[in-house]
């Protein structure tokens, strides 16, 4: 046990979960406006249409089976009948589906921000790092999981890392179970560690408002009117921003004089 | 019975001259921000055309409002709930921008700071989107009076309901303008679809409204809208849509494109309707019916056991008054000329149209007969069934005879009132043989051709209990025949002001023009006078600070 490990599996993961609490009720109370997935369909539609449900789909499955795998422990699912050969068939099985349509998934979304050009000005620097920490996580755990499971001989996080996380839940870490896991499957519970200390700051914190109410309200809301909020009262909010050219770079071609530097006299409050 | 009050409008198509000022207005006050740079609350359509965006009234392909199934109960066209969020990741029934138009402005500061060289300076199109240079070659209203349509009316999907000479002939049949906002709509799909529940109805005024905190961009409503009326700010990740001016409402004033239309045509007033009803009168199987079934929806205000459950229900009394006095109810419920636009999509649209009559006139008048002749256009109405087929393609689901019925009774309107007003013998013939009394078409005439500012809008204020200021946002000098409407009302008739007249730039002007003097002056900012403005007659009040009085001082 080195000062590595107790920073990297006790120290790190409770930041991580601090930040992600804290960071979540903060941002829901302050930035309500900036809370949505800001789809960007609009822009462009035939790479969307395939990348985003794979993805989705796939990361839903992942995250089940991650649930079922980490914070379920083993005797309990033995209880239900479902013993180790049970539980291999059903993670290989469903976990490939899973890790096919993900990692295809998130394969079209990323090229497509990067090459629409619609899309990609409209992506912002924290899109950016939240793809190379989900992207990373996903890669890491993808390696470990073919090195180990595919064309190793198995390795059983059942006994490591999952004890683990549940000591991270139950305030008793044991750092110890995390030092000899294999050295992708750290990876993989790094980046992983890190997406959560990000995720209040990403576009991510759309999935805590997935909007699973729409089944049971009924169909047309009426709503008094608003009588607190002055209505020019409240200063201008964040994304309410005059229309202008997008930010970008134009390099200056043969066919036209270079361009003059834009003055900006837009007034931003 | 529920009874709710709607803030309804109504439009009198007759009169709109397509000059995309309440358009520009409207962009003005509410979109001209980034993301919704393609985003027209208000737009103006011509008729015969594609619409805006491109062919949104083929539901086939967008898949938007309501539709009954088999067991007779509606539901959104696009699908139930369940498979709304199974589709919550990629929209299938989504506009994308180019549906639209792809936003874009002009390098403008090439035109001042380019090196001096042999050319003049061009400014360059760059879409808003990518910054590039780009090549327009489409946008909101490409086919404009009708231009460029040889290529385009085959996609106007109401043309293609109808018979193939349709789209041959048209052009040298009929053409009009169709302005259009979002209907706040009784049956809204907009709100129906929103997952979040961030869309309401309010409560007060029917105003359909996006919660823009509530918001989560699942982009559900933009779909669900038939009249695609909600956009989706692509920058802010947030759906915006028409609020029908409430800040303006809310104060008793006219919506932007009301106040600043051109042609004086917009109508605004309260209709009270019976909440519990519109579900079961939007779920009527015969498309033909669904008019009626609206019409049943309306309350009488002058009714005393509606006026009843209204104030069990709450409403002040002010709110009645406004409903009894309403232009809405008189020409919806009353004369019956107003229509709704395309009721078949079952959502109880709350934008009426009274059809143009424009189409029938210009083709009588193109021939020797009398074109204010009433049987001469009664015939003509029975004959063209081009126009009328069209508009009943937009206004009750493609049944004539309420169309007809409308437009009848604007031509007995227009043939009676010529007689009065040549000073020969009213002619009560022709407005019985449309259901109407003399009295009844006198009083629509001065609603309709008069219309006058106070005619027009009656808008009751919103109660605000607790004490607040609400922000004024429109110009003050707008009232009927004020200088914001283009001249002096009081000598002028319903034709406008006589030539020769001084320009009623400012209210000091105006209120001396119109021998007002210098009494009721406000100076618009108080404690000044413009001099510059000032024509040395009256003293206009503010131009010497005031005399203190002792209550004053006190
Ligand atoms: C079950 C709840 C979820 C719902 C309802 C949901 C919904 C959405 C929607 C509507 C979009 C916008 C797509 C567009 O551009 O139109 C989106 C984007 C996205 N979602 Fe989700 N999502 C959910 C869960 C997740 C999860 C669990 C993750 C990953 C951990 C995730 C990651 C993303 C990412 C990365 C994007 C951006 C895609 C891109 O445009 O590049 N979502 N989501
Ligand atoms: S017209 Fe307006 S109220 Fe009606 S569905 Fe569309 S956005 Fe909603
Ligand atoms: S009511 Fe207001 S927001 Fe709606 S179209 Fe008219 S000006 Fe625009
Ligand atoms: S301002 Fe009035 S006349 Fe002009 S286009 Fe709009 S509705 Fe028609």
């Amino acid at each position: 046990m080195t000062p590595l490990d107790y920073l990297l599996w006790v120290a790190f993961p409770y930041i991580a979960a601090a930040t992600f609490v804290v960071g979540h009720i903060l941002r829901y109370r302050f930035d309500q406006f900036g809370w949505t997935s800001r789809s960007s369909q609009t822009y462009e539609n035939r790479l969307l249409r395939w990348g985003s449900p794979m993805f989705h789909y796939g990361m839903l499955m992942v995250i089940g089976g991650h649930v079922v795998g980490l914070f379920i422990p083993k005797p309990w699912l033995e209880f239900f009948g479902v013993t180790e050969h049970i539980y291999h068939l059903g993670a290989t099985s469903l976990g490939s589906i899973a890790a096919v349509l993900t990692i295809a998934g998130l394969v079209i979304l990323i090229i497509r921000r990067r090459l629409v050009t619609r899309v990609h000005l409209a992506t912002t620097v924290m899109d950016k790092v939240m793809y190379i920490f989900l992207g990373g996580t996903i890669l890491f755990g993808t390696i470990a999981t073919v090195l180990h499971q595919v064309f190793g001989a198995g390795y059983d996080y059942r006994g490591s890392i999952s004890p683990w996380i549940r000591s991270l839940w139950g305030f008793q870490p044991q750092p110890e179970l995390m030092s000899d896991v294999p050295f992708f499957f750290q990876l993989h519970v790094l980046t992983a560690t890190a997406l959560f200390l990000l995720w209040p700051f990403t576009r991510l914190v759309h999935v805590f408002s997935a909007p699973i109410g729409y089944i049971w309200r009924p169909y047309v809301i009426y709503r008094s009117r608003d009588t607190h909020k002055g209505s020019g009262a409240r200063t201008v909010k964040r994304g309410w921003e005059k229309a202008e050219l997008p930010d970008v770079r134009v390099s200056p071609r043969a066919d036209e004089p270079a361009r003059p530097s834009r003055s900006r006299t837009n007034i931003r409050r | 019975m529920r009874v709710m009050a709607q803030m309804s409008m109504i439009m009198n198509l007759d009169k709109c001259i397509g000059c995309h000022t309440c358009s520009v207005t409207c962009k003005q006050v509410w979109t001209n921000r980034t993301g919704v740079e393609y985003a027209w609350f208000n737009n103006v359509e011509t008729k015969p055309g594609v619409g805006y965006p491109r062919q949104y009234e083929d539901q086939e392909k967008w898949k938007g409002g309501w539709v009954r199934n088999k067991r007779g109960r509606l539901k959104l066209r696009a699908g139930g709930r369940l498979s709304k969020l199974l589709h919550i990741f990629d929209n299938p029934d989504l506009p994308v921008i180019d549906d639209y138009y792809e936003p874009w402005t002009y390098d403008y500061d090439m035109l001042t700071t380019a090196p001096a060289g042999t050319q003049s300076p061009v400014a360059r199109p760059k879409s808003l989107l990518t910054g590039k240079n780009m090549d327009i070659k489409w946008s909101g209203n490409w086919d404009d009076n009708l231009g460029g349509s040889q290529e385009t009316a085959a996609d106007d999907p109401i043309l293609a309901t109808m018979s193939e000479h349709v789209k041959m002939e048209f052009e040298n049949t009929f053409m009009f303008y169709l302005p259009r906002i979002c209907e706040h709509c009784l049956n809204p799909a907009c709100v129906a679809a929103c997952p979040s529940g961030a869309m309401y109805k309010r409560e007060e005024d029917g105003i359909v409204l996006v919660d823009e905190d509530g918001c989560r961009g699942w982009r559900m409503c933009v779909s669900a809208c038939p009249y695609k009326k909600v956009y989706f700010n692509h920058k802010t990740g947030k759906a915006e849509k028409c609020t029908l001016c409430y800040p303006l409402i809310e104060q008793g004033k006219p919506t932007i494109c009301s106040e600043t239309c051109v042609g004086r045509l917009r109508y605004l007033g309260l209709m009270l309707y019976d909440a519990d009803a519109v579900l079961a009168q939007a779920s009527v199987e015969n498309e033909h019916d669904l008019l009626d079934a609206q019409r049943a929806c309306f309350l009488d205000p002058f009714d005393p056991e509606v006026i009843a459950a209204a104030k069990a229900e709450g409403m002040e009394d002010d709110w009645i008054l406004a409903a009894q006095n309403s232009p809405i109810y008189k020409m919806i419920s009353e004369y019956k000329i107003a229509l709704p636009l395309h009721p078949e999509y079952r959502t109880m649209p709350m934008v009426w149209y009274i059809p143009p009559l424009s189409p029938v006139v210009d083709v009588v008048s193109t021939t020797q007969a009398d074109s204010e002749d009433a049987r001469t256009l009664f015939a003509a109405i029975d004959r063209l069934r081009i126009p009328v087929e069209y508009l009943a393609g937009l206004f009750s689901a493609g049944d004539v005879r309420p169309v007809e019925a409308s437009l009848k009774k604007l031509a007995a309107m227009r043939s009676y009132m010529r007689d009065i007003n040549l000073g020969k013998p009213a002619d009560e013939r022709i407005p019985r043989a449309v259901g109407m009394t003399g009295e009844t078409m006198e009083a629509m005439y001065r609603l309709l051709a008069i219309a006058k500012y106070e005619d027009r809008y009656v808008i009751p204020k919103a109660h605000v209990e607790t004490a607040r200021e609400l922000d004024e946002l429109a110009c003050s000098l707008d009232t009927d025949g004020g200088p914001g409407m283009g001249g002096p009302g009081q000598n002028a008739g319903p034709f406008g002001q006589e030539p020769g007249m001084p320009l009623a730039g400012t209210v000091s002007n105006y209120n001396e023009m119109t021998g007002r003097g210098g009494e009721k002056t406000k100076p618009t900012t108080p404690g000044r006078v413009n001099l510059l403005n000032w024509t040395g007659g009256a003293v206009p009040q503010g131009m010497f600070p005031p005399k203190k009085s002792p209550e004053a001082t006190a």
